[in-house]
């Protein structure tokens, strides 16, 4: 229904413009986000591992309510797993639904994993024989995709990144070694060592450097079964820094989002960062 | 009379070695007697807990020690506490802490100052930290507050209400 009123908002820009100036304008003025009102989120069987070599299983889907697949599947084309060592472990049992990824994954060493799906490319919205079009891929593909006719073209760059951590025995912190490129989260309290009633701290980085005023929102999971979603509100202080208690055990969705124009592609003139965590908070 | 003297002698010689032992402490636990259709031994650790919740001995952990290969350590995180300050950066089995699961019934553990557990015990107040979790059960966690080195011998209890029944710490000088 929202969307369908956005449609007809930007035929009226059309009319009211001509082609050019309105795609020059539709490229400033770029929102992005609008089109992927969904959440996304990765939802793993277990966090904290006794013992070795034991399986975990990941759900990965976009959905608004935590943690329900009631929308769609998320892709798992950037499915990265980190491992304690520095290294790299390839998941196994991939599989995509209707309504969500599942993929499995075997705890082989003891430390900590980060598993991350992360989506670094171009968004487009264009008009083709008056049919509305959304597009996502890289700038290589972004020349190539988009035809040339194309009219109301705006594009905006995306890094969209899911993130969740797993632990055998003690945890470590080589994988919170961030890549520098997009939004980023270090945690300073270790995010398999989360307890109802404490207080983590987690840094929040843009391009490797401390992200200072990024909004925070975190909602905890089994939202279904209560009238308020519970979702808490932060901002990342001058050091990026979020300070947050948990006020129960559960899984939690953590997520922070960022504009900006410091863009990597000559198509597009805005970019929009989103970080996601899934993390679970244990009862003391 | 010859009697007299053999008591006599053989309670000099106790009191001698517990002397000598220094001072000691004895854990008395029962695990409950449980009406369920499906009924595992509990997984229980012990241990003494310092400032901070910092760990400063541990006792004993008894979980599923020989299950299948070393698959029973897969449950030992469902004794969150302990897997939390201590366990999971431990390589178990650790020697002399690591036991088998105990049936329903009373048990009793016996240190000394002597002991490798307690021998690193600094004079202080701590608290012992007994902490049960059951397979298709639930987990429950005590504690009893106590001072290191005791001054006098004396008793201090606690009961718990689901997975653990009465707890007793002895404390001899």
């Amino acid at each position: 229904m929202v969307s369908g009123g956005k449609r007809s908002d930007m035929k009226r820009y059309a009319n009211a413009f001509p082609l050019k100036a309105a795609l020059v304008l539709a490229l400033m003025l770029a929102v992005p986000g609008l089109a992927e009102a969904h959440r996304f989120w990765l939802l793993p069987s277990s966090t904290v591992l006794s013992g070795d070599g034991d399986w975990i299983t990941v759900d990965a889907a976009r959905s608004n309510d935590m943690f329900y697949f009631n929308h769609n599947a998320m892709g798992l084309n950037g499915l990265r797993v980190k491992t304690p060592d520095g290294g790299g472990a390839e998941p196994a049992n991939r599989f995509t639904g209707e309504l969500r990824s599942v993929f499995d994954l075997r705890i082989e060493q003891q430390g900590t994993y980060k598993i991350a799906v992360v989506d670094d490319g171009l968004f487009a919205r264009y008009r083709i024989d008056g049919e509305h079009r959304r597009w996502f891929g890289t700038a290589d593909e972004f020349a190539t995709d988009i035809p040339d006719d194309a009219e109301e073209l705006r594009a905006s760059e995306r890094i969209n990144r899911a993130e969740t951590f797993v632990t055998a025995g003690a945890p470590t912190r080589e994988v919170f070694e961030p890549t520098g490129r997009g939004l980023e989260l270090v945690p300073e309290t270790h995010p398999n060592d989360l307890y109802a009633g404490e207080t983590a701290r987690f840094r929040l980085l843009v391009d490797g450097e401390p992200a200072a005023g990024v909004d925070v929102t975190v909602v905890p999971g089994g939202a279904r079964y209560r009238d308020d979603p519970g979702t808490m509100k932060f901002v990342t202080d001058d050091e990026g820094m979020v300070e947050l208690t948990w006020p129960h055990a559960g899984m939690y969705w953590l997520e922070a989002g960022v504009s900006d124009d410091r863009v990597s592609s000559e198509y597009a003139a805005q970019r929009r960062l989103t970080y996601v965590a899934t993390l679970e908070v244990l009862p003391l | 009379m010859r009697l007299t003297v053999i008591v006599a002698t053989l309670a000099a010689l106790v009191w001698g070695v517990a002397q000598a032992a220094g001072p000691s402490l004895r854990v008395e636990v029962e695990i409950p007697r449980l009406r369920v259709a499906e009924y595992h031994p509990p997984y229980v650790a012990f241990w003494i807990e310092g400032e901070g919740h910092a760990v400063a001995a541990n006792l004993a952990v008894w979980y599923e020690i020989d299950h299948h290969g070393g698959e029973g350590e897969k449950w030992l995180k469902d004794l969150r506490q302990w897997w939390r300050r201590s366990g999971r950066g431990l390589d178990m089995p650790v020697d002399g802490v690591a036991g088998a699961t105990r049936r329903p019934g009373r048990h009793t553990l016996t240190f000394d100052s002597g002991d490798g557990a307690l021998s690193g015990l600094a004079p202080g107040d701590y608290r012992l930290v007994v902490e049960a979790a059951r397979e298709v059960g639930g987990r429950e966690v005590r504690r009893l507050d106590f001072h290191w080195p005791p001054r006098d011998a004396h008793t201090l209890e606690t009961r718990g209400e689901d997975e653990l029944g009465e707890i007793k710490l002895h404390l001899v000088p």
